[in-house]
């Protein structure tokens, strides 16, 4: 059997991977369109604050590991011929497959505005935005930031120990609004703010007018800010566009698979970013966008690709993690909570610790954290193995902390 | 033969000497805060529950790195967090549903029980044999380990 794969991050090498585990006469093909080996963008944090160098960044260290089970070429995709089962690349060459996995990721939108195709702006994506900004980074640059989002906060700890000036630039009302509450995502911004960054939420990019020596960024209500370096975060979409003409159906413009995360075209297979997968608290399909969902989604499509029908996908949980310059929030499934649900949260504003959980009856279905890092993942094992409360709901209404008793209660009976 | 933590909360009296154990010969210090081992008090119901990580076959922690800075010891069968690779993202975190792996402030680096190469000290310093390390088949981790195929993607496929 032969195997393509297109996309050489987490979804495609954990799909390669489990592959040559379940079919090991199979032929494997991984096609990368960056000239690096295959690495993690959750790296590029710890790349920027000289935490660890490029090598570091590699999903896999050995250089040997892909050896010659899995056949690693550079190209772009550029369609699919589905009737004849071939990948076609833009320069020409192609691939024949038996099954096809779209693992090809996402990548970040530039906000549609006037000079933001500038030289000094860049995006924080790929090991070659790194080095950009690792070269322009200096103390005392003078440096924008368009978007508090995820990727936006988690460089903010690089941004500001270079001792640059900093002005971050959000469309929402608060930081990480996509992830944060209204609660959480204000004490973000003060806590931000307390660390020198100049945040204006509310707040958007109109213009970016470049000059020799530096750019100037007209920000709504009138402001002005003159940068260095412009470093636009606003948010990905799915790499999915070679695909458009073709019979595959696109979804959020990712392609919906069902649930063994097989496209509307039989043996083309979807995954991680590129797929528009089951979510496991909504039973809806979605785009989450995250790591852990990429190497899931990877593992059941890989399966199915070797077997189809061997694995149904449960559906994955939405979570994240963030460390904005020391500060950790994280969400879960639906944080934003559900319509008739209760929610308890605790709130200690000056040590910036914040806790918001919600409920479902009596399971917990969704959760905010800022400033908890200790047994954290109980959330997780809360929400997914959907347990009943029953006495404990009230308890944590009453102390939503003691999460870790009411899971051993609902557990183990303790 | 692999053997793991076996923990019976019935002998537990909480007395904590696991937790200051745990810090000392991970940490260098006595500090429960440190423990990679937790004693959770119930006091309504008069119980303590020692908890710590099963080394549980799904491995959350292990898939979820993206750096490939967790791996099996194939001699405990404990998963082992390389702290030279971790770049302390914290995605095993919450990945990991027990909620075992913990995000450790001063080192930048996440921390969890790896049976301290084969001689849980613990286990050791537990007077009542409320933890013990034994043969792994004999322990009573079946409960977790049924929650953990219940939402589990990866156990079907093999």
């Amino acid at each position: 059997m032969t195997y393509v794969i297109v996309g050489s991050g987490p979804a495609g090498v954990v799909a390669a991977e489990t592959i040559c585990k379940l079919d090991p006469n199979g032929q494997v093909v991984m096609v990368g369109d960056e000239p690096d080996p295959p690495y993690s963008r959750m790296a590029i944090p710890y790349l920027l604050i000289n935490n660890i160098d490029e090598q570091g960044t590699y999903l896999r260290k050995d250089p040997e590991h892909f050896g010659n089970a899995i056949k690693h070429v550079h190209g772009v995709a550029e369609s699919v011929d589905a009737e004849a089962k071939t990948l076609i690349l833009a320069d020409g060459r192609k691939l024949d497959y038996e099954a096809l996995l779209v693992s090809t990721g996402s990548r970040p939108i530039l906000p549609p505005v006037p000079g933001i195709d500038g030289e000094r702006v860049t995006t924080c994506w790929t090991l070659e935005d790194a080095r950009k900004i690792t070269a322009t980074l200096k103390p005392d640059a003078s440096v924008v930031l368009i978007g508090a989002g995820f990727i936006g906060c988690i460089i903010l700890e690089a941004l500001v120990s270079s001792g640059a000036n900093l002005t971050v630039v959000e469309m929402g009302d608060r930081m990480v609004p996509r992830m944060l509450d209204e609660t959480s995502g204000g004490l973000l911004k003060k806590w931000c703010q307390e660390k020198g960054v100049n945040v204006m939420t509310s707040a958007q990019v109109e213009s970016i007018d470049h000059h020799s020596d530096k750019a100037v960024v007209k920000i709504s209500n009138d402001r002005h800010v003159e940068a260095e370096l412009v470093i636009s975060a606003a948010g990905v979409r799915a790499n999915a566009d070679f695909l458009e003409g073709t019979e595959i159906e696109l979804k959020n413009g990712a392609v919906a698979v069902d649930r063994y995360m097989c496209s509307s075209v039989p043996g083309i297979y979807a995954a991680g970013d590129a797929a528009c997968g089951l979510d496991f608290s909504t039973s809806d399909y979605s785009v989450q966008a995250i790591q852990p969902t990429a190497v899931e989604h990877g593992r059941v499509a890989a399966a199915n690709m070797v077997r189809h029908g061997s694995v149904l996908h449960q559906g994955c949980i939405n979570m994240n993690v963030l460390d904005t310059i020391g500060l950790v929030s994280v969400s879960y499934g639906q944080w934003q909570g559900v319509e008739g649900g209760d929610h308890a949260a605790l709130l200690d504003r000056d040590r910036f610790r914040y806790i918001n959980l919600q409920f479902d009856g009596d399971t917990l279905v969704g959760a905010n954290t800022l400033g908890i890092t200790q047994h954290i993942g109980i959330l997780r094992g809360l929400i997914q193995g959907q347990f009943k409360l029953g006495k404990w709901k009230q308890r944590l209404m009453d102390n939503p902390m003691q999460l870790m008793e009411a899971y051993l209660a609902a557990t183990q009976g303790a | 033969m692999l053997r793991s933590l076996n923990i019976n909360p019935d002998k537990c009296t909480g007395c904590l000497q696991c937790e200051m154990a745990c810090s000392f010969e991970n940490e260098g210090v006595f500090n429960p805060a440190k423990s990679r081992i937790k004693i959770f008090t119930f006091h309504d119901e008069g119980r303590f529950v020692p908890y710590t990580c099963t080394q549980c076959d799904e491995a959350w922690c292990l898939h979820a790195c993206p750096v490939e800075a967790i791996r099996m010891n194939r001699e405990t069968g404990a998963m082992e967090i390389l702290d030279s690779v971790c770049v302390g993202c914290k995605v095993c975190t919450i990945a990991c549903p027990f909620g075992t792996v913990n995000y450790n402030q001063t080192t930048g680096k996440v921390i969890k029980c790896d049976l301290c190469g084969g001689d849980p000290q613990c286990a050791q310093a537990c007077p009542t044999e409320a933890i013990t390390y034994v043969d792994a088949d004999a322990t009573g981790l079946e409960k977790m380990r049924a929650w953990a195929s219940k939402t589990d993607n990866q156990a079907h496929a093999n």
